[in-house]
């Protein structure tokens, strides 16, 4: 027993367990602030930008695509702007992305976190092909769907008349007046953000959201029947995806089903 | 004024060096300069030659990213370099945040605060258990941990895209040197230190140290931020092999009769001894 008590045990054990109770306490800290400071999905990203969970991991944090832009539009985060520290961003309302042609800041990035590779389609590269956001409009506090004769937003559109459109409907309050209702066409949408920029109302009422937050998917449950090649999306779907139960109606095939009138009249499928 | 050059004559290549690298990513920010364009996690020369951290492309490996070419050659320069000349040779020469240590530390010796033993005491090893940490929580996290909370990555990236509260950070490294442990950040805590210690152990590059000319001062122990590197000082005439030296020159400025010189040393000698 008294070696169990001799000093140097007992010291050693003391400045152990002292190692432990600081690191603890910085460890959690750290830990605390690692989760608060990942992946946040209410930012918008340059061009080309990876999903944003591989984003933080695989951002150097060099800054090289904020001193390649040539209108200062993307900033480089700071502790105090309380997304991942040292990562580009930008905010349309105060400078939009300009779309520049050459692409200078996915051009720049020496860890393909920026990959020019999601710019490519049918292996053409074109800034065009960026899907930083989506423009949503706020048909409540839009001008233009108040009836005004606005157009700031289609004319400071890049891509005017195919990611912005106008819908030509009569105003029925004056019944002599047309609206012209800016929609945003998805496919085409690069997120930019020059209609935020430009939109006169205060706050503008037609903002960029971050792809995350509205992009739908159709999922497979649904085929689109009447476009053939649709079918092959349930192809590649992961089979966990598709779950169908079994019930007495959809046991049989669906033609079956519509064929068999006295089933139908029978009231047979009242499961 | 030339025994003040003298005196700080690894000080002032020193200072101005740190401040030419600074300048130099601030103006291909702000001016577009093209001669080295980033920041200290990764940068590229001239366009042409990359130069990326190891330490943070390792925690970004343990974060599950995928490394790209670009950044493994940038490393590869960098851990060459840094086998040659010595690791730490970044603490002293590069890094910003040596300054507002070093600065710390000197108004600690104006004011003589504090010189006595502290009540807490940390010991040195205490940065490469924060590497450990930090490469287990860059895993968890998917990020790269250290790179998140790190005064260098702030004071850096602060003074060429702008700080934020960055500031607060680096004013509280300042305070825990100037009042709490001397060098108490770089010389006990700073994992990425650490890291560079580790890969610059066996560099050319080393300051020998010539017992039959020490006058027992002590003035280098005085001055040294690594202490524990000058064990030999006054007993042995060999170069200082100690992983942590930063190759700051400070004891050879300090030292009255030149008994550190600076000297290439291969790494069989080193290996004997």
């Amino acid at each position: 027993m008294e070696k169990l008590n001799s000093p140097d045990r007992r010291s050693f054990l003391h400045k152990f367990m002292q190692g432990v109770g600081y690191s603890a306490f910085g460890v959690i800290m750290w830990s605390a602030y690692l989760n608060q400071a990942q992946a946040k999905n209410l930012i918008l990203r340059p061009p080309g930008a990876i999903p944003e969970k591989d984003f933080v991991s695989t951002c150097i944090r060099c800054g090289m695509c904020v001193q390649a832009c040539p209108y200062d539009v993307l900033k480089l985060s700071t502790i105090s702007d309380a997304i991942s520290i040292g990562t580009p961003f930008f905010t349309p309302r105060k400078v939009a992305c300009h779309l520049c042609s050459d692409i200078p800041c996915a051009s720049a990035c020496p860890t393909n976190t920026l990959d020019l590779n999601l710019l490519r389609v049918d292996d053409k590269l074109s800034i065009n092909n960026s899907k930083m956001g989506l423009a949503t409009i706020n048909t409540k506090t839009c001008l233009a769907y108040m009836g005004l004769q606005c157009t700031m937003c289609i004319r400071a559109c890049p891509l005017a008349d195919t990611a912005i459109v106008l819908h030509n409907e009569r105003n029925p309050r004056t019944d002599m007046h047309a609206f012209l209702k800016p929609v945003v066409n998805p496919d085409y949408c690069t997120g930019c953000g020059m209609c935020e920029h430009a939109c006169p109302t205060t706050i503008a009422s037609i903002q960029i959201l971050p792809l995350s937050l509205t992009k739908g998917d159709i999922g497979s449950f649904y085929v689109i029947g009447w476009k053939k090649e649709d079918e092959h999306r349930l192809d590649v779907a992961k089979s966990t995806d598709i779950k169908v139960q079994r019930t007495k109606r959809n046991k049989k095939s669906a033609i079956d089903n519509v064929n068999d009138v006295d089933g139908i009249l029978k009231g047979l499928y009242n499961e | 004024m030339s025994s003040f050059i003298y005196k700080n004559r690894f000080l002032i290549p020193r200072r101005l060096t740190q401040l030419l690298i600074m300048t130099l990513y601030i103006g291909a920010n702000a001016y577009g300069w093209n001669i080295v364009r980033g920041d200290l996690s990764s940068s590229i020369f001239f366009d042409l030659i990359p130069l990326s951290d190891p330490f943070v492309v390792l925690q970004m490996f343990f974060g599950g990213a995928l490394i790209s070419a670009d950044i493994l050659m940038g490393v590869g320069i960098v851990l060459f370099f840094y086998a040659v000349v010595g690791g730490r040779f970044f603490c002293s020469w590069v890094c910003p945040v040596n300054i507002i240590t070093e600065t710390a530390t000197w108004l600690r010796k104006k004011f003589n605060l504090l010189e006595k033993e502290n009540a807490i005491s940390f010991s040195r090893n205490i940065r490469y258990w924060v590497i450990a940490i930090t490469l287990i929580l860059s895993f968890i996290f998917s990020i790269a941990a250290f790179d998140m909370i790190s005064p260098i990555g702030i004071a850096h990236r602060g003074i060429i895209f702008g700080f934020g509260f960055g500031w607060f950070f680096l004013l509280s490294i300042f305070l825990f040197d100037l009042f709490s442990q001397k060098y108490g950040w770089c010389g006990h805590v700073c994992p990425l230190g650490g890291f560079n210690a580790l890969i610059g152990k066996y560099s050319l590059i080393k300051v020998t140290h010539d017992k039959d000319k020490c006058l027992y001062s002590m003035a280098c122990f005085e001055a040294c931020p690594e202490v524990e590197i000058l064990s030999m000082v006054g007993m042995i005439s060999k170069p200082i092999t100690g992983a942590s030296c930063i190759k700051c020159g400070q004891c050879i400025e300090v030292c009255e009769n030149d008994a550190f010189k600076v000297s290439i040393v291969s790494i069989t000698k080193q290996i004997k001894g």
